[in-house]
């Protein structure tokens, strides 16, 4: 190798030395997974529990059963015929085509890692509107979050835990979970000052002001955050087959590595049927259960 | 005033926001200017040495233009904004001295708040919106919803129960505010330009309904306003605020007719004094009484009034206008007869809590002063055209 100048060439770290980095790390890495995985598997063992149970309940029961589930729980949120039909005819359509069980465990999937980010993202996004320092220390890892490449995140998760149904369902949470955080947040920040302070001269405790203001007001904002959480966990599910998340994901990843182009359509459309169910359900229900909300400032 | 309680009483009051308003503070007390302080230090003074007291039952109008401190200062009294110096006592207790949930059992049961945009809470029905005090009290649903009902209807907003506020207009929404703040009982109530966001009409709608209200309820009421009108009709006292300072302090006509400064004549030169002032604020004390029980006892007093007639008072009140012609007449039929109506000439009295506006015709067609009685129809003063012309006239400052 000839001498080139540090000017033409940006001066690198020694080889060896970044070899010993990326050893390091590795190894430490390694040893932490061996020596704590079995705790955090048991950790993680509820929700596990929990989610194999989910998908049980919804591969066992007959279909029938699960298809009326579904059109009363569209009929009850949107109370619109036009969509409870469209919906009704879309699962009688991927039943139909042979995709309901693979269906089924993407909905008992999508569901759970949906109520997951609610669970976790809400009370982080209250944190952050209630204290700026917060905000901006959460602000850069949910960026962080929403740019790393989903592979890069799969690594580790996977030495962790190995491939299934928890390393899925923690990289789909990851992946979905900064909208809500941050609408959560800015729903929040968004409020009425008057509203607020009105609430403050009434003698509201931070508590009252919590429950009895800043989330209903936040409310419609906080819809629009689990809306997007939904699309992306829905998105993230093809990834999520790479580590053994079953589900409409598998076919879609078959599709690829086979070029099978009809397969790949089909559960890909599959997949926009589950995403139009929930983005206009829960649009639908958002928008019918706050229509009072609106314009409060008009004389 | 010294016969009424004190009820808040403010003392040295300073406030100056930025971000490290205690550094400023000997500036401040030295005397710096608003401005000096803002392009100098990047800091804004919002009050400087305010001291006021309010009394228990009045309703004390603070007023002053956009800027000048008002919002601010009615903030301080239950401390929605803290100030950087100074004290502040209700009902002899220092509300600076209060712990957080302290201060939150004060604000639930002493004092409630009316809003500019009236602060309605948009997911709650107008019931619920009313009864919001009381159920931050912790009081049970259906006894607050049956109160807020009561409350509700006092306002004339029966029926509306269970509308939302973004279906009502401005005025209604304002009801509700002031529905709310009334269905605690709180002893004080805060108005933060209350009516400001209310067109002319409904305004002076409501305004009639406050007063009204406050006839039954004689609650302390704080009014802040940028709107001097507003200010004379509601006030028993007025401040008047600029620039974070309180430049005059005194009842209505006060105010009207004594202006302290400059900037507070520019103030009130465009009021309508007419409709601002009382008959009792421009009377003169009657000179002119009569009350003599005989014709000739009439006529001696009669010779030494500045005038050639006088207002004949018995123990029933005033009764009438007696001319010295008439008097003359019958003093030569029958010197020792006592008065009788057939002398009194019947001449129609104004009563003194007039509003000048509504007399003003009466003087012109009149060529004696207007008597003036009070409530009980005794002779409290007479009116003369001359005065009111004066009073109209333009202002001239107090010496």
């Amino acid at each position: 190798m000839a001498e080139k100048s540090w000017l033409q060439d940006f001066p690198q770290m020694d080889r060896g030395d970044l070899i010993g980095i990326r050893k390091t790390l590795d190894g430490a890495y390694r040893s932490f997974s061996r020596e704590f995985g079995d705790t955090i598997e048991a950790f993680f063992d509820p929700l596990l529990r929990f989610l194999v149970w989910f998908e049980q309940l919804l591969l066992q029961s007959p279909w029938w059963l699960v298809l009326g589930a579904i059109t009363a729980m569209v009929w009850l949120a949107s109370r619109s015929w036009k969509l409870t039909t469209g919906i009704t005819l879309a699962m009688v359509a991927i039943g139909y085509f042979g995709m309901w069980d693979n269906t089924m465990r993407t909905l008992s999937m999508i569901t759970v890692c949906t109520v997951m980010a609610i669970i976790l993202g809400i009370p982080i996004g209250i944190f952050m509107a209630r204290s700026d320092r917060v905000q901006s220390t959460v602000t850069p890892i949910l960026d962080v979050m929403q740019t790393m490449p989903a592979f890069v995140y799969l690594i580790p998760v996977v030495m962790l835990l190995g491939i299934g149904k928890v390393p899925g369902l923690i990289a789909v949470i990851i992946y979905a979970i900064p909208p809500v955080i941050r609408l959560t947040n800015l729903g929040i920040r968004l409020v009425d000052k008057e509203v607020l302070e009105a609430a403050s001269a009434y003698g509201a405790s931070s508590t009252q002001r919590l429950f009895g203001v800043q989330l209903p007001l936040a409310m419609p904002t906080i819809m629009a955050g689990i809306n997007q959480t939904i699309m992306m966990a829905l998105a993230m599910v093809v990834i999520a087959s790479m580590i053994g998340v079953k589900g409409l994901g598998q076919p879609v990843l078959k599709s690829i590595t086979n070029q099978y182009f009809t397969l790949g359509l089909l559960n890909g459309l599959a997949i926009v049927a589950l995403a139009i169910m929930f983005d206009r359900v829960s649009q639908a229900w958002a928008k019918r259960s706050q229509k009072h909300l609106g314009g409060t400032g008009h004389v | 005033m010294s016969d009424s309680q004190e009820l808040i009483k403010i003392q040295n009051l300073y406030k100056v926001f930025g971000r490290k308003p205690n550094a400023f503070m000997d500036k401040v007390r030295a005397g710096i200017s608003k401005d000096e302080l803002l392009t100098q230090h990047d800091h804004t003074l919002g009050l400087k040495d305010i001291n006021l007291t309010i009394n228990k039952g009045e309703i004390f109008v603070i007023m002053g233009l956009s800027g000048s401190g008002k919002s601010t200062l009615i903030r301080h009294f239950n401390r929605l904004i803290d100030p950087t110096e100074g004290q502040i006592l209700v009902d002899g207790e220092d509300v600076m001295s209060l712990g957080k949930k302290a201060l939150e059992q004060f604000r639930r049961h002493k004092m409630s708040m009316v809003f500019q945009r009236f602060g309605l809470m948009p997911h709650r029905t107008v019931i619920d919106n009313v009864a919001y005090g009381l159920s931050v009290q912790g009081v049970p649903r259906k006894e607050r919803r049956e109160k807020a009902a009561t409350w509700l209807e006092t306002v004339g907003l029966k029926g509306y129960e269970e509308q939302y506020p973004s279906q009502l207009s401005g005025g209604q929404q304002q009801r509700v505010g002031l529905a709310r703040a009334l269905c605690t009982d709180a002893e004080i109530l805060l108005m933060d330009e209350a009516f400001s966001a209310l067109d002319p009409l409904i305004r002076s709608e409501m305004q009639d309904q406050l007063i009204e209200l406050q006839a039954g309820l004689h609650k302390t009421i704080v009014f802040i306003t940028h709107d001097l009108d507003e200010a004379l009709r509601l006030g028993d006292r007025i401040a008047i605020l600029k620039d974070g300072e309180l430049v005059q302090v005194g009842k209505p006509e006060d105010i009207l007719l004594h202006p302290a400064t400059d900037y507070v004549e520019a103030f009130v030169k465009d009021v309508n004094r007419a409709r601002a002032l009382t008959v009792e604020t421009v009377m003169q004390p009657p000179l002119n009484r009569i009350t003599a029980e005989t014709i000739c006892g009439a006529l001696e007093q009669m010779k030494k009034l500045p005038e050639s007639y006088g207002y004949y008072v018995n123990e029933d009140g005033y009764q009438g206008v007696v001319l010295q012609e008439t008097l003359e007449q019958a003093y030569e039929e029958d010197a020792d007869a006592r008065m009788c109506i057939k002398v009194v000439e019947p001449l129609a009295a104004v009563s003194c809590d007039a509003v000048l506006e509504t007399v003003i015709p009466d003087t012109l067609e009149t060529d004696y002063h207007l008597p003036v009685v009070d409530e009980d129809g005794g002779l409290h003063g007479e009116l003369s055209r001359s005065a009111v012309v004066e009073v109209l006239g333009t202002p001239h400052r107090a010496a």
